[in-house]
């Protein structure tokens, strides 16, 4: 019985073990067609044509990596003011209802995420801020064209302005948290040489938790790069290649999810599940590399750096 | 001159840009709640008139322009979601009991907790297109027992996560006093760590549940829809949130304002059952 139930846990624990490979398996087997057909040139192929059945995953590659750039450009700093406002402002009663309510944007499924930013967001953003944004912005030499073109309301720029609120709660979780690893002997001797709260937090804080906070903002990529819902809503779904962050995209998520259920033809499936395995090989690599930093950290090399 | 003297003008601008920034920490707060409070706010202002007509729990999906509610939706979306638990659980909580009680520093062990730390984050289309290609493909037809598993999928890294830092928060004297009284590691596993860790465990699972409750993206492949009650678990079977997806990408308001209604149902289900397990862990420390 002892043995056996050792045996049990241990069986298990393999097939939690395994999960990651069969999956990586299964998508290398599903997507074997085109994976012989193009190789390596699927990646910067931007043709997507499933009458030609000629397929190229550029462009959901593209969006997918500029609406997760556009929600770290927000969501970092945003997460890092909200971490310093937990750690070191907030008086003590405050702390846990600020940091529940921070933390319940991440309970929000994605799904309403997406119909907000559809029904409520993409419309008040295409009236008053890309407008504004497109009459000045839009007129800079060479930078302007990100910002050119209708405002439609819908597009890479919306969709990673709702990423942005959604990896808040994930980064400014782990930034908390290692901040509260900082010895205090360490910032009450920066205060007792007259350091100003934002000196300890920048000079002392920050150079101590710093792997930790890459960490944590790696995980914050993580969920970003591979979000389907609220990207499918709002991004435009659009095969194109665009220049401007205010045009339609598409994600590979979001791909994936318009486009499997109603692929016909065995390349057609193979090219989405091609853009599937891609889409797992980028989001284990930067979470396997976010885990291994908080790993650093927590294993106390972190005052070392 | 006193470095930290009022009087001191490089002391004052240092003030000045504590202040300035310290302000923009607490910007960010607000910056945080202010899209909490619009985005719930929003969704009980669309989806309360629509929860508050008794028709959306009793009445099927309907055609365009017909009337209806989402009683199969909501009945499918509790079959999944329990189904999902069920597969999840036992296998979370058993690795996980390898991973705090048998493994601990050994290499299998190490390596599932990374592992499953990465699953915990994957994208969950992912593991849609997994359960799509292992099951569905296989058998040939979309079915509640394939969302089912999806979802099973997903509660398996946070159980096992939960079960393996509480358990590991049971003392070793705890484990020492039972195995020096001669009980048995499977008895001493079964009555002393786990009733030691119980509510830390319950509170992964009810996480778990509410994870899964909301999760569309994997059921898109495996359970897919559909429009008619059905309880057979080898047929596509309705759900909420794809009900959610459907109507509220379609150009009808009758779909419109019951995918709001949907919407406004599955949050608050899902926001509870995140304060429970809160409120439940808590009462555990």
């Amino acid at each position: 019985m002892d043995v056996a139930f050792a045996w049990l846990t241990r069986s298990f624990a393999f097939l939690v073990f395994s999960i990651l490979a069969a999956i990586l398996v299964s998508l290398v087997i599903g997507s074997q067609l085109t994976l012989e057909k193009y190789g390596f040139s699927f990646l910067w192929t931007a043709e997507w044509n499933p009458v030609t059945e000629e397929f190229g995953a550029l462009v959901p590659i593209f969006g997918t990596v500029v609406t997760s750039l556009i929600a770290m450009l927000i969501g970092v700093p945003v997460s890092f003011g909200i971490a310093l406002f937990l750690t070191e402002l907030s008086p003590n009663w405050l702390k846990r209802p600020l940091g529940t309510a921070i933390e319940l944007l991440a309970a929000i499924p994605s799904i309403i995420y997406g119909m907000w930013g559809l029904f409520v967001f993409a419309p008040l953003f295409q009236t008053h801020i890309q407008p504004f944004l497109i009459g000045t912005l839009g007129h800079i030499p060479f930078f302007g064209a990100l910002f050119a073109g209708p405002p439609l309301g819908i597009g890479m720029f919306t969709a990673g302005i709702v990423l942005s609120i959604m990896v808040i709660p994930f980064i400014a979780a782990v930034m908390r948290d290692v901040f509260e690893l900082v010895p205090p002997l360490l910032k009450e001797s920066a205060y007792g040489l007259g350091a100003t709260t934002w000196e300890v937090v920048w000079r002392v804080v920050l150079p101590y938790t710093k792997v930790g906070v890459i960490g944590g903002i790696m995980l914050g990529l993580g969920r970003a790069l591979g979000e389907t819902m609220a990207v499918t809503f709002v991004i435009g779904n659009a095969h194109r290649l665009a220049t401007s962050l205010m045009a339609p995209g598409n994600s590979i998520a979001s791909s994936l999810a318009n486009e499997f259920t109603e692929a016909v033809g065995d390349v057609y499936f193979s090219a989405l599940i091609e853009l599937g395995l891609i889409l797992f090989l980028i989001t284990t690599v930067v979470l396997a590399l976010s885990k291994l930093l908080l790993m650093k950290l927590a294993r106390g090399e972190g005052s070392q750096t | 001159m006193n470095p930290v003297d009022a009087s001191n003008p490089l002391y004052r601008s240092r003030r000045r840009l504590n202040f300035f920034l310290l302000t923009v920490s607490g910007a960010a707060l607000l910056f945080g709640l202010f899209w909490l409070t619009w985005i719930l706010g929003n969704l009980l202002y669309e989806g309360g008139n629509a929860l508050a007509r008794a028709t959306l729990y009793y009445q099927m999906t309907p055609p365009p322009g017909g009337d209806g509610g989402l009683a199969n939706a909501i009945v499918g979306s509790l079959i999944m979601v329990t189904a999902g638990t069920l597969i999840g659980t036992p296998i979370g909580i058993l690795a996980g009991t390898y991973l705090a009680e048998y493994g601990r520093g050994g290499w299998l062990a190490n390596a599932t907790r990374f592992l499953n730390d990465v699953l915990l984050s994957a994208p969950s289309i992912v593991i849609g297109l997994f359960v799509y290609s292992v099951y569905v493909a296989q058998v040939g037809h979309f079915s509640a027992w394939a969302g089912s598993i999806a979802l099973g999928l997903l509660v398996i890294p946070v159980v096992v996560r939960t079960t393996d830092d509480m358990l590991k928060l049971v003392p070793d004297s705890l484990r020492e006093a039972a195995m020096a009284l001669g009980c048995p590691m499977w008895r001493m596993v079964m009555f002393i760590t786990y009733r030691a860790a119980r509510t830390g465990i319950l509170t992964g699972i009810l996480l778990a549940v509410a994870r899964i409750s909301g999760e569309t993206a994997p059921l898109l492949f495996t359970a897919l829809n559909n429009q008619f009650w059905s309880m057979d678990m080898n047929a596509p079977m309705a759900n909420l949130p794809v009900v959610i997806f459907q109507f509220a990408m379609s150009p009808y308001e009758d779909w419109r304002r019951l995918a709001w209604g949907g919407a406004a149902l599955i949050t608050i289900a899902v926001l509870l059952l995140n304060i429970l397990a809160r409120a439940l862990f808590r009462k555990s420390q």
